[in-house]
């Protein structure tokens, strides 16, 4: 159902943001030597219990009232597992949620990165009073961008002020490419 | 290419918001659901950046929300205007969210044919 794992991540932060998150961290880590790509999804929002963190692997459960299922989480739950990965849920119920999954980098299924840059500018752009924490490694090479470092130059112009959205999708451009983080 | 180098961008930016001196005149929130990333919201939320990014709207902010319990017609996104009915679009894609900016947003003439609601703010 979603093409791409930044898809994936997206839909991952979406739920911190619903869980009243104001900083997520996303990582994204690829070795080669382990053949793994691990993906981490970290949050201070409202965290869940146990028995909610059961639930929300079941495709079958929401929080939303207005519709029957929630599948975000159960797909990226099964596209990990089919991808000879691993996937797990750590919770602390007012503390917040961390999300981790990893793949197999060489699994024949594994869906690709996608667009990995707009997934980064839309999430800072879409919600400018939520603090992100990327952090991309790649075989020793890294790329972290932390908006509270980005806010602190900017001082009072929003992080979403269009020199600024242009800006940052050259930075994030720039370095995704120098990293060789491509669909 | 730094991250200090946003401070020009902030000297310039300070200067313009000092001469505005006003809040958003128009928010555009696009549903960002599971579903709605998998028919193409972020594409949608990235191709209104970009036109408000090109023509410089500082006066208009794009934002995201979960999802808005209108599946089929996804993706969506409502215009907010102070003093106006919410428009709510639907089925969209980049280009026609492009159109929207240029139509509505600046022209003031909504797209009608992928309206699918109009509802008091």
């Amino acid at each position: 159902m979603l093409a791409e794992l930044s898809m994936h991540i997206m839909d991952i932060v979406q739920n911190s943001i619903s869980a009243g998150a104001s900083f997520v961290r996303v990582k994204i880590e690829q070795r080669e030597a382990t053949d793994t790509l691990t993906i981490e999804v970290e949050d201070n929002g409202k965290g869940m219990t146990e028995e909610e963190i059961k639930k929300v692997q079941d495709p079958f459960y929401t929080t939303k009232s207005y519709k029957k299922v929630g599948l975000g989480i159960p797909l990226f739950k099964q596209t990990a597992e089919h991808c000879d990965g691993s996937f797990e849920i750590l919770s602390t119920p007012g503390k917040g949620t961390l999300i981790r999954a990893t793949f197999k980098s060489s699994h024949i299924d594994l869906p690709p990165m996608g667009n990995l840059k707009d997934t980064i500018l839309t999430l800072i752009v879409g919600k400018p009073e939520v603090d992100f924490l990327f952090e991309i490694y790649k075989d020793g090479v890294s790329f972290i961008l932390d908006t509270r470092e980005v806010k602190k130059e900017l001082q009072d112009v929003p992080i979403n002020h269009p020199e600024v959205i242009k800006f940052l999708e050259e930075y994030i451009d720039t370095n995704l490419k120098a990293m060789e983080v491509v669909s | 290419m730094k991250l200090e180098d946003l401070r020009k961008i902030r000297e310039k930016a300070e200067k313009e918001l000092k001469l505005r001196e006003g809040k958003a005149r128009v928010k555009i929130v696009v549903g960002m659901g599971t579903s709605g990333i998998a028919a193409g919201a972020r594409e949608v939320l990235k191709a209104f950046i970009d036109e408000i990014e090109k023509r410089n709207l500082q006066d208009v902010i794009v934002t995201q929300s979960g999802e808005k319990g209108l599946s089929s017609h996804e993706p969506i996104a409502e215009v907010w205007e102070e003093g106006k009915p919410v428009v709510v679009y639907g089925n969209l894609t980049p280009d026609i969210a492009r159109r929207i900016v240029a139509e509505h947003i600046v022209n003031g003439n909504p797209v009608t044919e992928y309206v699918i609601e109009v509802k008091e703010a």
